[in-house]
């Protein structure tokens, strides 16, 4: 194998359409589709009296008016409830229009399909939904009080509880633990809510095809194979009558993977009833106030330790606000629980959460998907265990890590797939030791005195974590060459800007030994490949990267068997060099992939030059055999699947040195460090941009991004003048650096990074802020303001 | 009730378009839906994000904040036509390629229009001119280092053409 493009920096085979206009996202498409658009509830809490339609039914080109009462069949129940758990003994789902009772502040009641989408909105305007408002439950607190209800059949607000409990040395539980420590510490953690935010917000275009009772279907989604079978079942449409392509997505972060979304089965139905094209295009409130939140916890923590901060056992209460519906399950409270002990070794662990409603926009997965906020805790409590020691924080750590030797290291707990919380790989020690070098971590005091000689006030913060990534079931691979030498690879998941179609060319080119100029990929396309989970939990090169990996591998091998018969050699002595098979150190006697893929498909009729190799008269053939030999299939194709036994666990760690002003209390990021250890690289260059994107999130949600509820349930900042995105003047400089610990689990040996970035920021942020300030941090995003009356209630 | 709708001539790239448009039709539905010019997007229709932002007259401007009738008989630059003659690339496109400066490609038509008005009033900009330069566009995926390093590889780029 010569043409060795796995592990290098090469650049993106997207970026040539989407530089000069040429993409094409969901809104792009569909020239002269009509518009739906929504009324959505103003109120988080209410019941629905009457819906008059009556002054929007003069609205030019209004087209259709439809509410709960118009839904058919399936449609009208609620959607469906994606990750059932046991623990989720009260999980709810909404209607894809409400039905007498809304409960939250955004949640469609009624949707109109017009002309454009200027009609559709006057329309929706003129329409008058009358309510009798109920008592709206906001806020984590208010909402395990229990005294109203988000459902009426929901005791206590409580949607699920789920208990984990590792033993430790001899059985003691982890209450006995703390109990019996040397040490002890007591505290609470608040982590508040913020959002995926993609500048792309989600959409959906169908296309009904009444002469052969067929939809396609477009949508801005992280998993069009599932949206696909979703609209077939609601829409009662066999399942080959579908398809559904995921086009270019202007970024999803975790809120795509969510559906079917209403709107997803709402716009093809319509489609379907009225024989036309109908497309959705959220705009940016909508998105605010009616796609999905995460983030916000109560943390309720107790720690015992000995005297060199070894944790020897843990207990954390959670309390997690999943907003008005759990269509995602509790996998976002699983994965706090779970991945909350990061690198280390805590001896006896105990954790319970609770899962709540509250009448505000549902929680699912965002980037990180819960792992923030388990960080935020272990790390908040190795600093307070360091800060009670008089130890160094990196210390501490140290000495709580798994060690290389150890793995694979069985947590005894169960993850997020179901399955046991088994780490495969990592080497922490020397994570730490890269990450204190690239900051110059030693030398830090000297240069905090010389600032405060200054009248300047900084700080260092540390944090670890660790990532179970390339979570099951399956993704597939299929890859084909065709007679003209071209390699067509697919598989079933999306793409969000990951730059898959290039990662998937390295790994197909390197395995077939074919120029990447010669390769194209295709994801998300239901037409192309109907197997696939999506794309989330930094899955996408673990799963589909090894899926594409062993069906080249079927590919090359029929290829080398069809060649050695041509060449009269041995198939072990083949190999492939740019394109051609050739016997080993002889490229001479070669032949192109181009012509294997003619040799492989038997042929009646020749439909060019090429072609006629194949047919039935060009050359000896047996008269014993089939032309399609037992066992084979005619065409130089291949699929294969990859299933993992469990996830394979990434790893990190973040150092930031911040200054925070001591009269304005403005907090300033001087330096960013990051260790990063993702297994094998496939793209450096590629890696190294997940990571900057995710700090970049993560320092939002560390310092600017939350959602402001008021009392009443209304989201009083659902917009980019008041939602405190970062620009390019809040992002500090990224400096990385990589570790590479191959997965043992998978055929490349890699790991997952998407997600990365944003785990550990607001541990690290809040880490240095308290060691610029001598304030403890408990709650996260910290502004000026909140600095400033920290600093006056010190 | 019909709308009043407004003839508009506009030089989109070059190319002399007319369009008949409601008074409130923003530029950016009126290059992207009734042009077909869809390389413009929109991420909050609220002036904030810049992914739609356009040269009018050779100034970027927020076309979602621009009406199409304001923009009658003026010239627009969108994205499509930043490439040069025979569609080869311009140096601030070349250089977000080569840098890593998109991800999702979003946000990317809004940089490159700011961006490429920007090295023309100043082609040897500073660290903190490129700063404050992008500063006015939001990227949910880069963290921007790969975008501000484009700037400079733009500059650079662009300086060697010249030469």
């Amino acid at each position: 194998m010569t043409t060795r493009l796995f592990g290098e920096p090469v650049r993106r085979r997207e970026d040539a359409r989407l530089i000069t206009g040429q993409g094409r996202y969901l809104d792009d498409l569909g020239a002269g589709a009509l518009a739906a658009a929504f009324v959505r509830s103003p109120h988080a809490h209410a019941r629905i009296l009457d819906v008059d339609v009556s002054a929007a039914l003069d609205v030019e080109g209004l087209v259709a008016i439809y509410t709960w009462e118009d839904l058919p069949g399936a449609l009208a129940e609620p959607l469906p409830l994606l990750i059932p758990h046991p623990a989720l003994t009260h999980g709810r789902t909404a209607y894809p229009l409400a039905r007498e009772i809304v409960r939250h502040v955004g949640e469609p009641v009624v949707m109109v399909v017009a002309r454009d989408r200027y009609l559709a909105e006057d329309a929706c305007a003129l329409i008058r939904v009358g309510y009798e408002i109920l008592k709206p439950v906001v806020g984590i607190e208010e909402a395990v009080r229990g005294v109203h209800l988000v459902h009426e059949d929901v005791p206590g607000n409580v949607g699920a509880h789920l208990v984990q409990e590792v033993p430790g040395h001899g059985g003691v539980t982890a209450r006995e633990a703390v109990e019996a420590a040397p040490h002890r510490l007591e505290f609470r953690l608040d982590v508040e809510r913020s959002a995926c935010t993609p500048l792309e917000g989600k959409g959906v275009y169908a296309r009904w095809d009444a002469d052969d009772g067929s939809l396609r279907v477009y949508s801005s989604t992280q998993t069009s194979t599932s949206v696909r079978m979703a609209i077939a079942a609601k829409l009662g449409l066999p399942l080959p009558k579908v398809e559904v392509i995921a086009p270019d997505v202007g970024g999803g972060f975790g809120v795509k993977i969510v559906h079917p979304w209403p709107e997803e089965i709402l716009v093809p139905w319509a489609a379907r009833l009225l024989h036309r094209e109908v497309k959705w295009t959220e705009d940016r409130r909508e998105h605010f106030v009616s796609s999905s939140h995460e983030r916000g916890q109560v943390q309720h923590v107790r720690v015992g330790f000995d005297d060199d901060g070894r944790v020897l056992g843990l207990e954390v209460e959670i309390l997690h606000d999943h907003g008005a519906y759990t269509p995602y399950g509790i996998i976002v409270p699983i994965i706090t629980s779970t991945q909350l002990l990061g690198p280390y070794k805590v001896g006896a662990y105990r954790v319970e959460f609770s899962s709540i409603y509250t009448n505000t926009v549902q929680v699912t997965p965002y980037r990180g998907a819960g792992r923030p906020q388990g960080v935020f805790c272990m790390e908040r409590t190795m600093d307070k265990i360091a800060a009670y020691l008089g130890r160094d924080r990196t210390q501490v750590r140290a000495a709580n890590f798994i060690q290389p030797d150890e793995f694979p290291y069985d947590q005894g707990l169960t993850f997020q797939d179901g399955r046991p919380l088994i780490y495969d790989s990592g080497d922490y020690p020397e994570a730490l030791r890269m990450l204190k070098e690239l900051i110059g971590w030693d030398s830090f005091a000297e240069e905090k005195a010389r600032a405060a000689a200054e009248g300047r006030r900084i700080g260092i913060g540390v944090g670890c974590y660790v990532e179970g990534t390339g979570v099951g079931p399956y993704e597939g691979g299929h890859v084909q060459i065709t007679s003209d030498g071209r390699v067509h690879v697919s598989t079933g998941l999306t793409s969000q800007g990951q730059g898959h179609e290039t990662v998937f060319a390295q790994i197909a080119a390197t395995e077939l030994g074919v120029p990447i100029e010669k390769v194209s990929v295709v994801t998300g396309d239901t037409r192309r490949f109907g197997y696939a989970v999506g794309t989330f939990a930094s899955r996408a090169a673990v799963m589909s990267g090894n899926a594409i990996a062993l069906a080249c591998r079927k590919v090359r091998e029929k290829a080398l068997r069809i060649a050695a018969e041509a060449l009269e050699a041995d198939p072990r002595d083949l190999e492939i060099t740019d394109g051609k098979i050739h016997v080993a150190g002889v490229p001479s006697a070669s032949i192109p992939l181009a012509t294997v893929a003619v040799l492989s498909n038997p042929l009646r009729y020749a439909f060019d030059e090429e072609a006629k190799r194949a047919t039935q008269f060009a050359g000896p053939a047996s008269d014993d055999r089939p032309p399609v030999a037992e066992g084979e299939e005619p065409g130089l194709e291949g699929r294969d699947y990859y299933s993992p036994v469990r996830s394979t666990f990434a790893a990190g760690m973040h150092a930031a040195i911040v200054e925070t002003d001591p009269d304005t209390a403005e907090i300033r990021i001087l330096r960013y460090a990051v260790v990063h250890d993702c297994g094998k690289l496939i793209n450096p260059m590629i890696v190294e941009g997940q990571i900057h994107g995710g700090v970049a999130q993560g320092v939002g949600g560390a310092l600017y991004e939350k959602m402001v509820y008021d009392e009443h349930g209304q989201l009083l900042n659902a917009s980019f003048m008041d939602f405190l995105m970062p620009y390019a003047t809040e992002v500090p400089r990224i400096e990385t650096a990589h570790l590479e610990t191959p997965s043992p689990l998978n055929p490349l040996g890699i790991k997952g990074a998407g997600e990365a970035g944003v785990i550990p920021v607001s541990a690290v942020i809040a880490s240095a802020v308290e060691d610029a300030e001598g304030i403890t941090i408990d709650r996260m995003p910290i502004s000026p303001s909140d600095l400033h009356h920290l600093r006056l209630t010190r | 009730m019909n709308e009043t709708r407004h003839r508009v001539t506009l030089t989109v790239n070059g190319v002399l378009h007319e369009a008949e448009v409601p008074g409130r039709r923003l530029l950016s539905d009126c290059l992207r839906h009734d042009l077909g010019l869809t390389g413009t997007h929109v991420g909050c229709e609220h002036g904030v994000c810049g992914a739609c932002t356009v040269l009018l007259d050779g100034e970027p401007v927020r076309s979602c904040l621009t009406f199409a009738v304001t923009a009658d008989g003026h010239e627009i630059t969108t994205v499509e036509g930043l490439a040069r003659g025979g569609g080869e690339p311009s140096p601030v496109q070349r250089a977000f390629t080569e840098c890593h400066a998109l991800q999702c490609g979003f946000c990317t038509p809004g940089f490159l229009c700011t961006v490429t008005a920007f090295l023309r009033d100043n082609p040897a900009p500073s660290e903190e001119e490129a700063l404050e330069a992008v500063a006015g566009n939001l990227c949910r995926c880069t963290g921007y280092q790969n975008i501000l390093k484009a700037v400079h590889r733009a500059a650079e780029l662009q300086a060697e053409e010249d030469r």
